[in-house]
């Protein structure tokens, strides 16, 4: 226990990477997913095609395996970066956005298929449709699934410290290295901190659900 | 005691024998670098006695480390650890093809001296207080140390002072890695593995690997065109030991005998030169032995 108080610094500075990580690979996520989702029940079949490809391919390959792209493959290839965040923000975010694609799309088939019909036949566009009519009520039905891959992203971020970063897991293996002898307190302490991101979310799952939820 | 005293001095005339031939021999340049086997004999009672009587001894070594303990493909082990081995079984009259080796990794090493399923263990085994409490060691018989792996077209950097500020790999919370950062200021990129520092090190992701000099040496023993150390010399010391039970102090002091005649007798020498010497070209000195 003392171990854990004694390195509060180190575990408040993996917290802060990891949250760092979880936030713009989120952003970044939320952003293609959606795109993707969008491409998946577009009109035009080659951006369906290419949206079926990316979702099956980044969403059935192991995290590892994306990471091990990202950090090492990407750099051989000639994309360098100064950060190796920079390399798990690229990960995390492309194989997150998978998972938020399929849940965005599954929210616009539980739009009722009348709703774009009528927006249709009022002369709006593909983009329009989508934009004023369909997201808007997809969205409500989402969040719920949408802050569950949220959460998972969070936890997921933890491959990160195998890869170069310094996060929250990172630090759990440096401290466990420095405290041998204290490794189920420390690592304890990595589960505390990661719990203060996910169990909020969860939280604000559960009030937006609430909040949101309409009768259909 | 008396016995064992002039076969002490008997050994020190058949060492400075040696010498002078392989003086008057040199140029020669043999291939083999097993010693030829000693016809010995020994106090009754003691360790040599019995591994001499039963012509057979079971060492300890590690089988992945390249260049001093690893594993040929017809199921040998070869390296300097293995040669050290050798050298001590000819000693005690054992030839090479009768040598039982073991493998043994950094977690079993005192257990198995311990239960003795091993007679020796030679295992780039590094002498400290908390393994002495449950086994003795002979030696030192080499210093390793913490050295750099760099690129092999990067000149840049040859002693540890050259990565201040640099990006340098090394795993998570190890004692290298501390070194490195806070006696020579480098930034230090966390990985899980030394091995998972290579890539990162060939896309110059980082400017070098650090941590033992042997375990680095093996990586460039592996690709000679990638890699290479940035120095010979290494910047902290961690002397290896022949690992052996506990309370056998006159097997303990008899190797440490024969070390210090392989360091004269130049079997040291042509041993280093045959499997690390590959890769780590300046010959070590024998260190001090610690006659504890």
């Amino acid at each position: 226990m003392d171990a854990v108080i004694a390195s509060l610094p180190q575990y408040w500075d993996g917290f802060l990477r990891t949250l760092y990580l979880s936030v713009i690979s989120g952003i970044i996520a939320l952003i293609v997913g959606t795109i993707l989702a969008a491409m998946r029940v577009s009109p035009v079949a080659a951006l369906r095609g290419f949206s079926t490809f990316y979702v099956e391919v980044a969403r059935n390959t192991p995290l590892t395996i994306i990471f091990f792209f990202a950090a090492i493959v990407l750099p051989r290839l000639g994309v360098k970066f100064e950060q190796f965040e920079v390399a798990a923000i690229i990960a995390l975010s492309s194989y997150t956005a998978a998972f938020i694609a399929e849940a965005v799309r599954s929210g616009v088939n539980s739009v009722p298929v009348g709703q774009a019909e009528a927006a249709r036949s009022i002369g709006m566009t593909f983009i329009q449709v989508l934009g004023f009519i369909v997201l808007p009520q997809a969205v409500r039905t989402v969040i719920p699934p949408l802050i569950n891959i949220l959460i998972a992203l969070v936890k997921n971020s933890s491959v990160a410290g195998a890869f170069f970063v310094l996060e929250l897991f990172g630090y759990g293996r440096q401290l466990s290295n420095d405290y041998g002898d204290q490794v189920l307190w420390i690592l304890l302490g990595v589960a505390f901190f990661y719990l203060l991101i996910t169990v909020p979310l969860g939280l604000l799952a559960h009030f937006v659900e609430r909040k949101v939820a309409i009768a259909r | 005691m008396k016995a064992f005293i002039t076969r002490r001095k008997s050994l020190l005339v058949a060492a400075s024998a040696v010498l002078a031939l392989s003086l008057s021999a040199c140029g020669g340049g043999g291939s083999s670098t097993t010693p030829p086997v000693a016809s010995a004999s020994f106090d009754a009672g003691t360790t040599m006695e019995k591994l001499n009587k039963a012509q057979k001894i079971t060492i300890g070594t590690k089988f992945d480390q390249p260049l001093f303990g690893q594993k040929g493909l017809d199921g040998k082990p070869v390296g300097f650890d293995v040669e050290m081995g050798k050298a001590i079984a000819a000693k005690l009259g054992i030839p090479a093809d009768k040598i039982e080796w073991v493998e043994t990794v950094s977690q079993n090493r005192e257990s198995f001296i311990e239960q003795g399923r091993v007679d020796l263990v030679i295992a780039t085994y590094t002498i400290n207080d908390a393994r002495k409490e449950k086994v003795a060691f002979a030696g030192p018989y080499y210093e390793a140390g913490q050295a750099l792996l760099v690129n092999k077209d990067d000149n840049s950097i040859t002693k540890p002072e050259d990565v201040k500020g640099k990006k340098v790999c090394s795993v998570t919370g190890s004692t290298p890695a501390k070194t490195i950062a806070e006696k020579y200021g480098a930034e230090v990129v966390p990985a899980a593995t030394y091995t998972a520092c290579l890539e990162p090190l060939r896309n110059k992701q980082v400017v070098a690997v650090t941590t033992d000099n042997v375990i680095l040496a093996g990586y460039v023993d592996k690709e000679p065109d990638a890699f290479k150390l940035a120095s010979d010399q290494t910047f902290t010391k961690e002397p290896y030991g022949i690992g052996l039970k506990k309370d056998d102090t006159v097997f303990r002091g008899w190797i440490n005998d024969q070390l210090e005649g392989f360091a004269k007798d130049g079997t040291y020498k042509k041993a280093w030169e045959a499997t690390a010497g590959k890769v780590i070209k300046t010959t070590p000195e024998l260190p001090a032995i610690n006659r504890y």
